[in-house]
């Protein structure tokens, strides 16, 4: 356990609530439930994950020719700027635990602008494959396919990248939630779990790009 | 964690990002050679992507220095992933796949002579 | 000490004593609340409306089969009648039920705490579960669906039906389980009362805490499965519809990925309900207690490994057939293990044939029968004859029904008194229990022998020789419909009498009998301090 809050202290601590005894509790609690929730998450995507490399199998060269039309370099470098992010939201965190409210909120506006970046990113992509037609399923009208049932790659290429990036939105919105709180001044060394939690979903983010860019960009 | 300084978890958050970067320019190169088959291509993604994955678990993610029972919860949720995964490639794997293709975009549904598909007798 | 827990109190005096109920008033200050008892009550209500609309649904069916051919309704209309009635059961009573309306309730009272670790969470839960039914209920209204409740491709993704409503508004329920999940998780770690060690746990809290398991590994993979139907509706990706390069039993894998776990979320609940009841009615401590906790994890765990068996026939591998298969076996271990040591429990203790116990006694009847035929069911040679036939329908409502529901009776009754605060009339609830046996065996012991003798389910004509039994089962179904409705009316009368129920009424061990009936807001006055293990009956009180 890395935290032990004196036990006399809780009793003028305006966040703890009524039911735990214990800010130190309280925060474990928080951190467990945010990762069981990342599980959930996980599980989600997984069936995605699961589908994609099933359908793979069964039609390797279709999704083999259709992987060409994907941008390696703006794939890899939305995987960058990602990292990045992971590596501010820490530090956002990482000042927030040291009282450094300044660093804190300077490394969410960080975080958010790279978030922001990804979205940029992604909207290049989806443009040029909507203008070229390489769309899901019953809207893919691309005539230049080289092996017939490309439509299937990228079927699974919107959905994964599509549900991926409505939780980079979700992120920014969580994000934002939680930089105006700190503007407000509402965190401290002693109180600063919501920073953390968000940190933990924005990381559970990063990371399912960090698989979704080989399997969905490089593999052949 | 209480018991790091702020820069010195800084040093540790670059160095993990350095690691990170570097592994991401590994994924890129290793895509481009064949290691033999293509299942083995993706299994050496797959770690190199597992590895990344694990650097941000453990370090920004804290799993490290934090209780074990967020560890063993994450933990929990890549097994299960792996025997949804498992399970159905054996079975996958395993069915009589003597079939034609029959992947056709919607779209063509309606286009001239689709292919009739036989199913192999059980 | 004892007294003063067990005498009955002054009753005009009681009615003014603030408890969780009268303490705030106006239906806001129940909309708005955050105290688990509230939510808990909230969500009885809830699911046993929902009880109510599927039973209907149910009796729709039953009359329609009276006779081989059309009979009340079209054969599209009773295909959307089994749907909805599978899919309200299942959804919107049966998963949340005993979690989270009884376990929401007692789980803080049986650890000693104030309340779950997230109330806001926790109210989150309930209002996702009335957005879902919201949509469930939008799709009966706009014309409903008629798939079946498992949605099998490519059926599912193409008919007109309202197909994408109903699976969204499981989406959400889905949703709404995998909070309480979450919370309840958490909350066996961090807050159970100091001394309250794992071991030292009540049972029920295993069965519930290995539920949550489940609620949060297998939902999410229903959560995409539905998402994938709606998307394959709307969109056309490719991944379930054969005609488009997909794999239709590739859906059956997702799909069953989670829906056979939920089985298991359906009956832990019940079993852990059924710790609780034995031992307090036979004055005799548990045996076996490690024995029922670890099966209760080890059911949880073994689940995920055995969905295959609901598809030995639908073109699955015969090498993922026969794994599956054995697996299958290995979960009945456990269960069988958890009968065992119910069975010891009351051997040579004192039994007392309240209403809680004579449901727990049903439950031990009814769940053994429904388990046995799941190894029947299990079994790849005898499977190819009975799938898809009326066998099945029966197994599942033995356990489900025999097993979940008699131990959700049994529960709320043994809670009713702390919930409310009155006793339920017992004179009411003997005869009423004796009509729930009477009907539901003759309701679906016959449907064991019509599908052994072929009878397919979900048919809407049928050859002429399954009429007898056809009939027999529907009139067993008035019977059990009648006992369900006098269940309900004793209920809800006792509801009308000032408060009449002494603090543990039972003379029950664990925390919660400490505290008054119905509980302060708060729960207890003070941290409770444990002084004895869950089940700690003394010689003495068994009467020897």
């Amino acid at each position: 356990m890395s935290h032990s809050a004196a036990p006399t202290e809780h009793v003028h601590e305006p966040f703890l609530q009524h039911h735990f005894a214990e800010p130190a509790q309280q925060v474990d609690a928080a951190k467990i439930g945010m990762w069981l929730f990342l599980v959930t998450e996980v599980l989600l995507f997984g069936g995605l994950f699961v589908g994609y490399g099933i359908m793979h199998g069964k039609h390797p060269e279709a999704f083999a020719s259709a992987h060409h039309h994907l941008d390696r370099t703006l794939g890899a470098l939305n995987t960058i700027v990602l990292l990045v992010s992971s590596f501010t939201m820490v530090m956002a965190v990482a000042a927030a635990q040291a009282g450094k409210r300044r660093h804190l909120i300077n490394y969410l506006i960080a975080t958010l602008s790279l978030a922001g970046v990804f979205l940029l990113i992604k909207y290049f992509e989806y443009s040029h494959k909507i203008h070229e037609g390489m769309l899901p399923g019953g809207l893919y009208s691309y005539k230049g396919e080289a092996v017939p049932g490309e439509f299937m790659f990228f079927s699974f290429y919107f959905m994964m990248t599509g549900l991926h990036g409505l939780h980079v939105v979700a992120g920014m919105i969580a994000i934002g939630w939680v930089l105006r709180r700190a503007v407000r001044g509402d965190f401290s060394e002693r109180y600063f779990t919501p920073v953390d939690l968000v940190g933990l979903y924005w990381h559970l983010v990063d990371m399912i790009w960090i698989y979704l860019f080989p399997l969905l960009y490089l593999i052949s | 964690m209480a018991a790091h300084s702020y820069a010195h978890a800084k040093k540790i958050y670059v160095g993990v990002l350095a690691a990170l970067l570097v592994l991401t320019v590994v994924t890129v190169i290793a895509a481009g050679i064949n290691f033999g088959s293509p299942s083995v291509n993706v299994v050496v993604a797959l770690a190199i992507a597992t590895a990344k994955a694990s650097l941000v678990a453990l370090f920004f993610m804290h799993l490290l220095y934090d209780s074990r029972l967020n560890a063993l919860i994450f933990l929990l949720g890549a097994v299960m992933l792996a025997i949804f995964l498992i399970f159905i490639l054996l079975d996958v794997e395993a069915r009589d796949t003597v079939r034609p293709s029959t992947l056709r975009p919607p779209a063509a549904a309606a286009a001239p002579a689709p292919q009739p598909t036989e199913p192999a007798p059980r | 000490m004892a007294d003063v827990l067990t005498a009955p109190p002054e009753t005009g005096r009681r009615h003014f004593e603030p408890n969780y109920l009268n303490e705030r008033r106006g239906i806001l200050s129940w909309l708005t609340t955050l105290d688990h008892k509230r939510i808990g009550v909230m969500y009885l209500w809830s699911v046993l409306l929902a009880f109510l609309l599927g039973g209907i649904f149910a009796m729709v069916v039953r009359m329609e089969l009276l006779t081989p051919k059309e009979t009340i309704i079209s054969a599209d209309a009773y295909n959307k009648a089994f749907t909805l009635h599978g899919a309200i059961m299942i959804f919107l009573f049966i998963i949340p039920g005993i979690p989270a309306a009884l376990g929401n309730f007692v789980l803080p009272l049986l650890i000693g705490a104030k309340d779950v670790a997230f109330p806001r969470l926790n109210l989150a839960s309930y209002y996702l579960y009335v957005a879902g039914a919201l949509f469930a209920l939008a799709s009966m209204i706009f014309g409903g669906v008629d798939t079946g409740w498992t949605f099998y491709t490519p059926y599912s993704t193409t008919t007109t039906t309202k197909v994408s409503l109903l699976t969204l508004g499981a989406f959400i329920l889905g949703f709404s389980s995998i909070f309480t999940g979450v919370n309840f998780i958490a909350t066996v770690h961090k807050l159970r009362v100091p001394g309250m060690t794992w071991l030292k746990m009540p049972l029920f809290i295993w069965g519930i805490y290995a539920t949550a398991i489940i609620q949060v590994l297998a939902t999410p993979v229903l959560g995409i499965t539905l998402l994938l139907i709606v998307i394959e509706r709307v969109w056309k990706v490719g991944i379930f519809d054969p005609a488009l390069g997909g794999d239709p039993v590739l859906f059956q894998h997702f799909f069953w990925f989670y829906s056979h776990p939920a089985v298991y979320i359906m009956i832990l609940p019940g079993m852990a309900i059924i710790s609780e009841v034995i031992p307090t009615f036979s004055k005799k401590t548990i045996f076996g207690y490690k024995a029922i906790a670890y099966s209760s994890v080890a059911i949880a765990f073994i689940s995920f490994l055995v969905w295959g068996h609901h598809m030995f026939t639908s073109g699955q591998s015969d090498l993922a057939t026969a794994v599956f298969s054995f697996l299958t076996f290995l979960v009945a271990i456990p269960s069988a293990i958890k009968v065992f040591n119910w069975l010891a429990t009351m051997y040579r203790g004192s039994i007392d044939l309240k209403a809680p116990m004579i449901y727990a006694i049903m439950f031990l009847l009814l769940f053994a029968i429904g388990g046995l035929t799941g190894i029947f069911l299990g079994t790849i040679s005898v499977d190819v004859h009975l799938h898809d036939t009326y066998f099945v329908v029966a197994h599942f409502h033995y356990v489900m029904m025999g097993g979940t529901v008699i131990a959700f009776l049994a529960g709320l009754h043994y809670w009713w008194p702390k919930m409310f605060g009155r006793m339920y009339s017992e004179s009411w609830a003997r005869p009423a229990a004796l009509l729930i046996f009477v009907g539901f065996n003759m309701t679906f012991l016959a449907q064991f022998v019509l599908g052994s003798r072929g009878m397919p389910r979900r048919y809407y004509n049928y050859l002429e020789q399954f009429q007898p039994l056809h009939v027999f089962s529907t009139i067993g179904s008035w019977v059990l419909a009648l006992g369900l409705f006098m269940v309900a009316g004793y209920l809800l009368a006792s509801l009308r009498k000032p408060y009449d129920a002494p603090a543990n009424p039972w003379g029950g061990k664990t925390l919660e009998w400490t505290t008054a009936s119905p509980p302060i807001t708060h729960n207890f006055e003070r941290t409770p301090v444990l002084t004895h293990g869950p089940y700690d009956y003394s010689p003495q009180e068994i009467g020897r």
